[in-house]
């Protein structure tokens, strides 16, 4: 039943998960006007958020008579990061909601766990955590690939400092890209194991609701972490919800350079080696014990 | 009412089949507000105050505009599977059954795991009137209950609408979280600091700053009295919500099978 019974060459065998990757990635983009109005929804939100920080920033600079300077240069003092690269932070939050919000999970996996079509999944040649990966990879991929691109277009054309502002550098904007693979990876590998929890508890819900509420607010969904106290900012940055979205943001815009991102860097990809050897350790000991649901 | 207790018992017993998950979907909805407010708190451990508003005032705007939507969503929140309802025909059914439609379509489905928001909506409410140091006359009172009762009818009116519109498009609009959980999170700080726009659109559109911004004002001794009538006027938001949810059900065509 499993994929070692059959002899397939290592090449073929990555063969299969990238074919998984490129069906649900193409099947994803078949939903066009959900992506309209998601970007229209997504858009709003983040001119809210920075409508919202706008006031916390004004209140602090009233007495300035060249507000738009006044707010471009705004960055010392109380402010853990400028204005622009908060805004360039929840311009790009909006543009890749897709790839990091855990709450985007999968229903397919949750309700074949739950009734039982697990079953023809795990009588296939495949090893269902690496399918499951590949499967999220692509929906979440799909997702943002439709949505981003209008608005960080948009975002790139509101004038200073309210739009996106350019990355802070080549170098910067490589490590962009690179961070924000790896931290798709490891939110990936972390929802991973909320949906194996589902082998164990039957009813998702309950764990995935308190996952999401984590996730959410320890990855600086709710507010971006440099806005958080310097000694909770500091063990929040070692939790693996920092290694999601907080890295590759704040990259862009620069609030996270030298040093500091180089340790982001590092402990994203350690977090990312322990999520996956974790989630496919459990997922074997699921399989093992699996009891099937339904008939 | 007796058939909505009837639906509440059945789907209360249904829930209870799986406790566990129940009450960490319960604990999950309140953590999701508790972090909100956890937010707040640290952006103002940072700023003193927000155009004019204090850690306090936010805190019991935050409160009000919580509870209205908790209220609401108690309410009104079964809308949210009516498209799921109108695809699978299952609105056919309820349509020849002799009662009220849209007293059917909130108990086919009622969540209780928001009893977690409710909760944490509640003490949110509690903590910001202890801390507000407001002097409790009898017009501030009456304000404080407008406000709930014109804040439940604004959310609800966005949830029936939100029901309506599927008569027409047959799928939910993922634009409408901007009305509802949208509102619900920026509704923790006064309207106002996002802007004269965003006033504007919020009191003449929606009229969500009728019941949060322009009372509290009042509440906090700083608009007029008859800012704390302003609520009550909301309330007619539910006409048009509901003249739209009667054209869409006359105009109802089965697509189930």
């Amino acid at each position: 039943m499993r994929s070692d019974v059959f002899s397939i060459s290592p090449h073929s065998r990555l063969r299969k998960y990238i074919a998984f990757f490129r069906l649900h990635f193409t099947m994803g983009l078949q939903y066009r006007t959900a992506a309209f109005a998601g970007i229209l929804t997504q858009f709003i939100w983040g001119a809210m958020e920075i409508l919202m920080f706008r006031a916390f920033y004004r209140t602090s600079y009233a007495a300035s008579p060249a507000e738009e300077t006044a707010l471009a240069a705004a960055g010392t003092g109380s402010f853990p990061m400028t204005f622009e690269a908060t805004c360039a932070y929840v311009w790009m939050q909006q543009a890749f909601l897709a790839l990091f919000m855990a709450w985007m999970m999968d229903n397919d996996i949750f309700s074949d766990i739950v009734n039982g079509n697990v079953s023809y999944e795990l009588c296939r040649p495949i090893d269902i955590y690496n399918m499951w990966f590949a499967k999220s990879l692509a929906a979440r991929c799909s997702k943002a690939v439709l949505r981003c691109m209008p608005i960080l277009l948009v975002a790139a054309f509101l004038p200073r400092p309210y739009g996106l502002m350019a990355p802070a550098g080549g170098m910067a904007f490589l490590l962009f890209l690179f961070t924000l693979m790896t931290g798709l990876a490891v939110t990936v590998a972390f929802c991973m194991l909320i949906y194996i929890s589902a082998f164990f508890t039957i009813s998702p819900d309950g764990i995935r609701m308190m996952a999401m509420s984590m996730v959410e607010f320890f990855s600086g969904a709710v507010i971006p972490l440099p806005f958080f106290p310097e000694r909770l900012k500091a063990f929040f940055e070692l939790l693996p919800f920092a290694s999601m979205q907080n890295v590759p943001l704040r990259i862009y815009s620069g609030d996270l350079s030298g040093h500091a991102m180089w340790r982001a860097i590092l402990i994203q990809l350690i977090w990312l080696f322990l999520l996956v050897t974790a989630g496919k350790l459990l997922c074997r000991t699921a399989v093992r014990k699996i009891t099937l649901q339904g008939g | 009412m007796r058939l909505y207790g009837k639906y509440f018992f059945i789907q209360l017993k249904s829930r209870m089949e799986y406790k566990t998950s129940f009450l960490l979907t319960c604990l999950g909805q309140f953590f999701i507000s508790f972090y909100v407010f956890l937010g707040v708190y640290f952006m103002f451990q940072r700023f003193p105050e927000v155009e004019g508003f204090t850690y306090e005032e936010v805190l019991l705007c935050f409160g009000i505009t919580l509870l209205e939507f908790s209220l609401a969503e108690a309410v009104a929140r079964g809308f949210d599977c009516f498209p799921g309802i109108l695809r699978q025909g299952e609105f056919d059914r309820i349509m020849v059954r002799p009662r009220n439609e849209i007293l059917q379509v909130l108990g086919s489905r009622i969540e209780f795991t928001r009893i977690g928001r409710m909760l944490q909506a509640v003490a949110m409410f509690s903590y910001g009137i202890s801390v507000s140091r407001i002097t409790w006359t009898f017009p501030k009172v009456m304000t404080l209950l407008f406000m709930l009762l014109g804040g439940t009818a604004v959310f609800s009116g966005i949830f029936l609408l939100f029901a309506s519109i599927c008569f027409f498009t047959l799928e939910g609009l993922e634009i409408f979280n901007i009305f509802t959980d949208g509102a619900k999170e920026y509704g923790k700080y006064p309207v106002s600091i996002y802007g004269k726009r965003v006033l504007q659109l919020c009191t003449f559109v929606i009229p969500y700053s009728l019941v949060q911004y322009y009372p509290l004002t009042f509440l906090l001794d700083r608009g007029q009295p008859w800012y704390g009538l302003l609520p009550l006027a909301a309330c007619l938001f539910l006409l048009p919500c509901f003249a739209l949810w009667k054209y869409g059900v006359r105009h109802y065509t089965s697509c189930g099978s």
